[in-house]
């Protein structure tokens, strides 16, 4: 199975970019191929369960998996408690190791 | 642990520009640390990153002495990284794109940096398990 990783690493409120990722990972996943977002940066805003960012359900009915660098939050104060239920915060690291398991990655 | 593996960057930014620097300063250190080789194509502004000639400073509005504003300095950050691969057994091959040295005069870096050309990068991507290109904007 053809495996994904797209870099989100920029505001999703600041341009339309990020919904049409979003597209571009709901495409790939109704495909049959392993999608992964990690959210970087100040795209981890996107992750906050208050800021209804629609595309976080649309990822969770399309399979797609979302994590959200946990410095990159902490940076910016948001704390786990504000994270949707559909983010999962990790270390830097599992961003290596998504790599290092050959998905293709395109950073945003 | 997974297997070790070598994973190639290409990063572009010059230093004091983008978080971008930081994060791919922090991807290259998790990788090594997890005992894998690195490979990094420094081109454009990103081959500033090595300069020796950065320095920090005070900062006089605020009232900080040099120390007390621990101002960072990419090329030590470079420095450091080179030393991680060293002591964690790892290779790392940091190449800067040569013609984007000329460019800018930046010929004097950190050593364990060596000049190349893109062709290096594309030497690097066919020998590495994967290649992220942290491009800038």
């Amino acid at each position: 199975m053809a495996s994904y990783l797209l870099i989100e690493s920029r505001d999703p409120f600041e341009s339309r970019g990020f919904a049409q990722r979003s597209e571009l990972a709901t495409a790939l996943a109704a495909d049959g191929a392993a999608v992964t977002i990690f959210l970087l940066e100040n795209a981890v805003l996107a992750s906050r369960s208050a800021a209804r960012v629609r595309e976080l359900d649309k990822f969770a009915k399309a399979g797609v998996r979302v994590l959200a660098d946990e410095f990159s939050l902490r940076e910016r104060g948001i704390g786990s408690e504000q994270i949707a239920a559909t983010v999962k915060a990790v270390p830097i690291g599992t961003l290596v190791e998504e790599l290092v398991a050959g998905a293709k990655a395109i950073w945003n | 642990m997974t297997t070790p593996a070598t994973l190639s960057f290409l990063l572009m930014d010059a230093p004091y520009e983008q978080s971008r620097t930081a994060t791919a300063f922090r991807l290259i250190d998790a990788a090594l640390r997890r005992g894998h080789g690195v490979r990094v194509f420094a081109y454009e502004g990103a081959v500033s990153l090595a300069m020796t000639a950065q320095k920090p400073h005070a900062n006089a509005i605020h009232g900080r002495t040099v120390e007390e504003e621990a101002h960072p300095t990419p090329h030590l950050w470079v420095s450091a990284l080179l030393d991680l691969a060293k002591e964690q057994g790892v290779v790392i091959d940091w190449v800067n794109c040569g013609l984007c040295v000329d460019e800018r005069g930046a010929t004097d870096v950190v050593a364990g940096v060596r000049r190349g050309s893109p062709a290096d990068f594309w030497k690097m991507a066919s020998e590495s398990e994967n290649t992220l290109v942290i491009a800038t904007r």
